[in-house]
């Protein structure tokens, strides 16, 4: 029987840009990736959904904080609740983050500038959907290009989340001032995930780094796991 | 009614804006501390009372205009 590719959706918003690469990677990455317009009320058969990075909205009021309610978020809060696996990069997690489908929001960077540059990571959980092909401790090298990067949760809640081991990856060295320098989180159930740096820009070594790769590759794995199941 | 929220960083969250803009002061001779920066939003409400109007704007600051973990408010309303 022929290995199914799992269908993976990318939510497109007005303000979205990384939303091609985004498709463009999953595609590499052997996955049948699907965009998704913003205005659609509900989601195709899908494997997986991806929040793309970019601008949505302008990122007027808060970054996230107006395409949180679009039709196409709705659906895609739907489809977290009911197991679904999401995935959130950079304006995706911000939009993840004020959605309430993932802890904390991400302000304005300590140092007021745009930062646009590789970034070194360290993996906190190798036990997630989307992390399964790397180790736990690996440093990864993937870009982050934000201005609004700076992940925050008060005290209590952060304690929290570090018991309950939802920070998944952590800036090597700081970066724009988050809180324990936690560069991606993960929901309690851990199928739903938001990170800063982008890993659909670091799927070839041509571009850099290709360890991008290795956390969507376990997406597409885990959504094709999915797509058998189903099958 | 016209209402007026201000939207202010809660205490002990970094402001960096506000750093910013209390070092230019400085730089332009003032002697200032403790700049913050946040947001005005005004709106006209359509509500027959001041009470109605205010129920209606702590709504939207709950579920839009501020994010309670970052964020305070204060809601103005008058005629």
């Amino acid at each position: 029987m022929a290995v199914p590719q799992p269908r993976i959706g990318v939510v497109m918003y007005p303000g979205s840009n990384d939303d091609h690469d985004a498709l463009w990677a999953l595609a590499a990455l052997d996955a049948e990736a699907i965009p998704v317009w913003h205005e659609q009320p509900e989601l195709p058969a899908l494997d997986a959904v991806v929040l793309p990075g970019g601008f949505s909205y302008g990122d007027y009021l808060r970054c996230g904080a107006i395409a949180r309610f679009s039709p196409a978020t709705a659906a895609v809060r739907e489809f977290a609740q009911a197991g679904g696996l999401v995935l959130g990069i950079c304006n995706g997690f911000q939009i993840l983050c004020e959605a309430g489908l993932l802890p904390g929001v991400l302000l304005q960077n300590d140092s007021l500038q745009f930062i646009c540059r590789d970034v070194r990571l360290t993996v906190e959980r190798d036990d997630l959907p989307f992390t399964a092909r790397c180790a736990r401790g690996q440093e990864l090298v993937i870009p982050v290009k934000h201005g609004d990067g700076r992940w925050f949760a008060p005290p209590q809640l952060l304690a929290e989340l570090e018991a309950k081991r939802q920070v998944v990856l952590r800036y090597a060295e700081p970066c724009n001032g988050s809180v324990d320098d936690v560069a991606g989180v993960c929901n309690e159930r851990g199928n739903v995930m938001g990170l800063m740096p982008h890993p659909e820009h670091a799927v070839d070594p041509l571009l850099g780094s290709a360890d991008g790769a290795l956390i969507l590759a376990s997406l597409v794995e885990a959504a094709r796991e999915r797509a058998v199941a189903l099958a | 009614m016209k209402a007026t929220v201000l939207v202010r960083p809660k205490s002990g969250i970094l402001d960096p804006q506000g750093q910013a803009v209390e070092s230019a002061l400085e730089h332009l001779g003032f002697t200032v501390s403790a700049a913050r920066v946040g947001k005005v939003i005004d709106l006209e409400v359509d509500a027959s009372d001041a009470a109605t109007a205010r129920a209606q704007v702590e709504q939207m600051c709950e579920r839009l205009l501020a994010n309670p973990l970052i964020e305070s408010y204060e809601i103005d309303v008058r005629a």
